[in-house]
C-alpha cells in the first residue's frame, strides 16, 4: 500500500523536478573563477584566513584606502512563498572598502559582518588580481580559501545526512 | 502631560552603577564572553537578530549580555543600534531553493525528494532536564554519513505541478514596501505584512497562530515544509557592474498548506502561508506562516472569524519594541495628570456620598441602574 | 564600470567634514539671508562644483533620490561620482527628487516642476541646492520671516528667471512648497519656504 502511494507521487513529481533548481552543489576548487567569484570567495572567508594569506604574501603592495572600511546595512529580501513577490525580511551588517594600489589598480570588497581589517585586505587582493603579474598568486590564495569552505560545507552536509530518516516498508509474513 | 524630573541625576547615576554591578553578579564567578553566548545560547541570539531585525551575531550577543538576558530589552538595543548605520542597499531576493540545508522536514509527504533531514532538533527529546549538560563534559561531534547530491526541491513546487496549490504570491506592482522608511497605512499589501511579521514578537504571533487552530479563523493547516540552513546574500554593485555575494546567512523557512473549498473568486485548491525569519527559529516561522495565511482572508473572500485575521489589530501590536514603548511609558511621571484624576474622583465621591445621605433608597436604585 | 574619477575626491574625513557642512547648512536655514562658511571642500569632477558636492556628500544617501540639472546630467562621471560617494538614486523626474542639484541656475525653468510635499507630509518636498557665482554682489533682496530679526538684505548672484514672483507662488502653497539652499564661494545660505522675499 505504502509503496504504491509513493510511486504515484514520484511519477507526478519527476516531471516537476526537471524545472526545479537543484540544491547548491560545491564547485570544483581547481577553478578560481572570474572577478565575481574572487570577490565572493574573499567575502565568504574568515578574517583570520585572509590575514594569514596577507601575512604570507611576498612583495606586499603599497596602497591607499579610498573609501572605508565602512560598515553599513543591507536589507535582505525574501520572496513570498519562496518564489513569489519580494519582501523585506530584515537588515544585515555589511562592511565594504575601496583601495587603490600605487600602480593605479582599484580594488573593492563587500562582505557580511563588521570586520574592517578583512574588508581592507580583501579589497587589496581584488586590486592585486587585476595586476597581471599578481593574478596567479591571488587565484592560488582564493583556491585555498575555497577549498577550506568546501570542506566545511561537506562536513555540514554529512552531519545533516546522518539525520536523514530512512523509511522502509515492513514486509508482512502473508506474502 | 509629562513633568520634568529634577533632582534625579545622582539617583540615576547610582542606578546605572547598580545595574552594572547586578549584571556582572558575583565577581568570583567567571564573566560571560560573547563567543560563549553565540556558541551556546545560539537560539537566543537568533531571536534577538530576527526581532531586532539585524543579522549580526556579535551585536545580538552583546545586546543579550547587556540586557542581562532580557530578550525584549536586547531586541530594543539591537533596533536602536541599527539606526546608527547607513543603508547600502537592498539585496537581491534570497533563493531558499539553493539553501545549504541543516534541517528539512515535511508533514505532508513522507518520502520526498531530498528526504526528511531532522537536523539538530528538540522535537524527539523527552523534555527531561539533563544535569549532565551542566557538567561541561566532552560532547561528541555529530555523526557523519555520505551526503548524496539528491536535490531538495520545495514541496510547494512539487504540488504546483498538479495545479492544486495556489502559486507563490505575485505582487501588483514592482515597488517593494519598506516599513522602516514609510509609516504603515492600512490596508496593507502582503509584502509589508510579511516584513512586519518577520520582526514580530514570537509569543504574540504564537498565541495568534494557536487561536487560528482553535477555531478563531477557519483554517486546516499542514506543514508543507520547514527548512533551516544557509543562503547566499547578493548585492548589486554599480561600481563593479555586477552583483557580489556578501556571504551566507542562516534562515528558517516554513510553508503552511491550508485547505480551501473555493469561492466566487477562486477554485478549490490548497492555499498557503509563508514564514521566513533569521536564524533557527522554527516556532516563529510556523507562527508567522499561520498568521500570514489568516491575514489573507480578504484575498480569499473569507468571513472574518477571529482576531488573527484582523490586519489592523495584528500588525499594530506585533512589534514588541513598539508595544513595550507604550506599556513602559506608563512608568514616566504622570503626576499632574494623576492629580487631576484624584480631584475628579474625590469630587465624584463627594457627590455620591451626599446623594447617599439625602436619599439612601433612591441613590441605591440609581446606582443599580 | 566606474573609472577612477568617480572614486576620488570625496571628503577627507567623512565624519568631521560631514558634521561641519551639516552645521553650516542648518545655521543657514535657521538664519535666512546669512552667509555661512563651509570649510574645506571636496574635489568632485566638473561641472559639479565643490560646494554642491559638499552638500551632496553631507545630505544625500541611499534613501534620497537626487535630480540633476541638464548641465550636471550631461556628464556621466558626475552621476557615477554621486552614486559611488553617496549611494543616492539619480532620478529623471524632478517631482520624485528629495534633492535637486543645480549647477546652472539660469537653466532652471520652473520651481513648480519639483515635489511640493503633501498636506499630511509637507516635508516630502524637494530641497533645491543651487550653485551661484557668489552669495553677495547680486541684486538686493529684502528678507523677512522666521529666523530674521525685522528684515535682512541678501544679494546673491541668483539667475533664476522671475525668481521673486516664483517664490511668491511657492509661499502661497504653504505648508507645502520647496526650500532653497544657495552655495558658492565656499559658503552656504538658506531660504526656507517660510521666508518672505521682496525686491529692495
Amino acid at each position: 500500500m505504502a509503496r504504491g502511494l509513493s510511486c504515484r507521487f514520484h511519477e507526478t513529481t519527476l516531471a516537476a523536478t526537471d524545472k526545479i533548481e537543484t540544491q547548491m552543489t560545491e564547485p570544483r576548487v581547481e577553478d578560481a573563477g572570474g572577478r565575481q567569484a574572487i570577490i565572493a570567495a574573499l567575502a565568504a572567508a574568515a578574517g583570520a584566513d585572509i590575514a594569514r594569506a596577507w601575512a604570507a604574501w611576498d612583495g606586499k603592495p603599497e596602497f591607499a584606502t579610498v573609501r572605508g572600511p565602512e560598515t553599513g546595512l543591507v536589507m535582505v529580501r525574501g520572496r513570498a512563498g519562496g518564489g513569489g513577490a519580494p519582501f523585506n525580511v530584515g537588515e544585515t551588517t555589511v562592511t565594504r572598502a575601496t583601495v587603490r594600489l600605487s600602480t593605479g589598480e582599484i580594488g573593492h570588497s563587500y562582505a557580511l559582518g563588521r570586520d574592517a581589517d578583512k574588508a581592507r585586505l580583501a579589497a587589496v587582493f581584488d586590486a592585486l588580481w587585476q595586476r597581471p603579474a599578481d593574478r596567479a598568486g591571488v587565484e592560488s590564495v582564493v583556491i585555498g580559501l575555497k577549498a577550506a569552505a568546501s570542506e566545511a560545507n561537506r562536513q555540514k552536509r554529512e552531519e545533516t545526512a546522518a539525520t536523514r530518516v530512512n523509511f522502509f516498508t515492513m514486509v508482512r509474513g502473508d506474502d | 502631560m509629562y513633568v520634568a524630573v529634577k533632582g534625579g541625576e545622582a539617583a540615576i547615576a547610582n542606578a546605572h552603577r547598580l545595574l552594572a554591578d547586578r549584571r556582572r553578579g558575583d565577581r568570583s564567578v567567571p564573566a560571560l564572553r560573547l563567543d560563549q553566548i553565540i556558541e551556546q545560547l545560539g537560539l537566543a541570539v537568533d531571536r534577538a537578530m530576527g526581532e531586532g531585525s539585524l543579522y549580526d551575531r556579535e551585536l545580538a550577543a552583546l545586546a543579550i549580555l547587556q540586557a542581562r538576558g532580557d530578550l525584549i530589552e536586547a531586541i530594543f538595543l539591537v533596533r536602536a543600534y541599527r539606526t546608527t548605520l547607513p543603508r547600502f542597499g537592498y539585496s537581491t531576493p534570497i533563493d531558499t531553493g539553493k539553501m545549504l540545508i541543516e534541517r528539512r522536514i515535511s508533514a505532508t509527504f513522507k518520502d520526498l525528494p531530498g528526504g526528511q533531514l531532522l537536523g539538530p532538533t528538540f522535537d524527539y527529546t523527552h523534555r527531561l532536564l539533563d544535569p549532565t549538560i551542566a557538567e561541561a563534559a566532552e560532547v561528541e561531534a555529530g555523526e557523519r554519513r555520505d551526503a548524496d547530491e539528491e536535490p531538495a526541491p520545495r514541496v510547494t513546487d512539487l504540488l504546483a505541478g498538479e495545479g492544486l496549490i495556489e502559486p507563490d504570491g505575485i505582487a501588483d506592482s514592482d515597488e517593494v514596501g519598506d516599513l522602516t522608511r514609510s509609516p504603515l497605512e492600512f490596508p496593507l499589501d502582503r509584502d509589508l505584512r510579511l516584513q512586519a511579521l518577520a520582526r514580530g514578537d514570537e509569543g504574540f504571533l504564537l498565541g495568534l497562530a494557536y487561536s487560528t487552530q482553535r477555531g478563531y479563523a477557519r483554517s486546516h493547516p499542514f506543514v508543507g515544509e520547514i527548512r533551516i540552513g544557509e543562503v547566499e546574500v547578493e548585492l548589486d554593485i554599480p561600481e563593479l557592474g555586477f552583483a557580489v555575494s556578501l556571504g551566507r546567512i542562516k534562515v528558517t523557512e516554513c510553508q503552511m498548506v491550508n485547505q480551501f473549498k473555493g469561492s466566487a473568486k477562486a477554485p478549490p485548491q490548497f492555499t498557503r502561508g509563508y514564514g521566513l525569519v533569521f536564524g533557527q527559529a522554527e516556532r516563529k516561522a510556523m507562527s508567522m506562516a499561520l498568521c500570514d495565511r489568516a491575514l489573507r482572508a480578504r484575498e480569499f473572500g473569507e468571513d472574518l472569524a477571529g482576531i488573527a485575521q484582523d490586519e489592523e489589530f495584528v500588525i499594530s501590536h506585533l512589534d514588541n519594541v513598539q508595544s513595550t514603548g507604550f506599556v513602559e511609558h506608563l512608568k514616566l511621571p504622570h503626576y499632574v495628570d494623576f492629580q487631576a484624576e484624584l480631584d475628579l474622583v474625590r469630587r465624584m465621591r463627594g457627590e455620591y456620598e451626599a446623594a447617599q445621605a439625602a436619599d439612601p433608597e433612591a441613590s441605591l436604585q440609581e446606582a443599580a441602574e | 564600470m566606474a573609472d577612477s574619477a568617480a572614486i576620488e575626491g570625496g571628503f577627507a574625513d567623512l565624519v568631521l567634514d560631514g558634521q561641519r557642512v551639516f552645521r553650516a547648512t542648518m545655521d543657514a536655514l535657521a538664519n535666512p539671508g546669512t552667509v555661512n562658511r563651509l570649510g574645506a571642500l571636496p574635489q568632485p569632477p566638473a561641472p559639479l562644483t565643490p560646494e554642491l558636492a559638499a552638500l551632496a556628500l553631507t545630505l544625500c544617501d541611499h534613501d534620497s533620490p537626487v535630480w540633476l540639472d541638464a548641465t550636471l546630467a550631461a556628464s556621466g562621471v558626475v552621476a557615477d561620482w554621486l552614486r559611488f560617494q553617496t549611494g543616492a538614486p539619480i532620478v529623471a523626474d524632478p517631482a520624485e527628487a528629495m534633492f535637486a542639484l543645480v549647477a546652472d541656475a539660469a537653466g532652471l525653468q520652473r520651481i513648480e516642476a519639483f515635489a511640493m510635499g503633501t498636506d499630511q507630509y509637507p516635508d516630502r518636498s524637494t530641497t533645491l541646492i543651487v550653485a551661484v557665482a557668489g552669495l553677495a554682489g547680486g541684486a538686493t533682496l529684502m528678507l523677512r520671516g522666521p529666523g530674521v530679526e525685522d528684515e535682512i538684505a541678501f544679494a546673491p548672484q541668483l539667475a533664476i528667471a522671475a525668481f521673486v514672483a516664483q517664490w511668491g507662488d511657492n509661499r502661497a502653497k504653504f505648508p507645502r512648497g520647496i526650500d532653497l539652499i544657495l552655495v558658492g564661494d565656499g559658503a552656504v545660505a538658506g531660504l526656507p519656504r517660510t521666508t518672505r522675499i521682496e525686491e529692495a
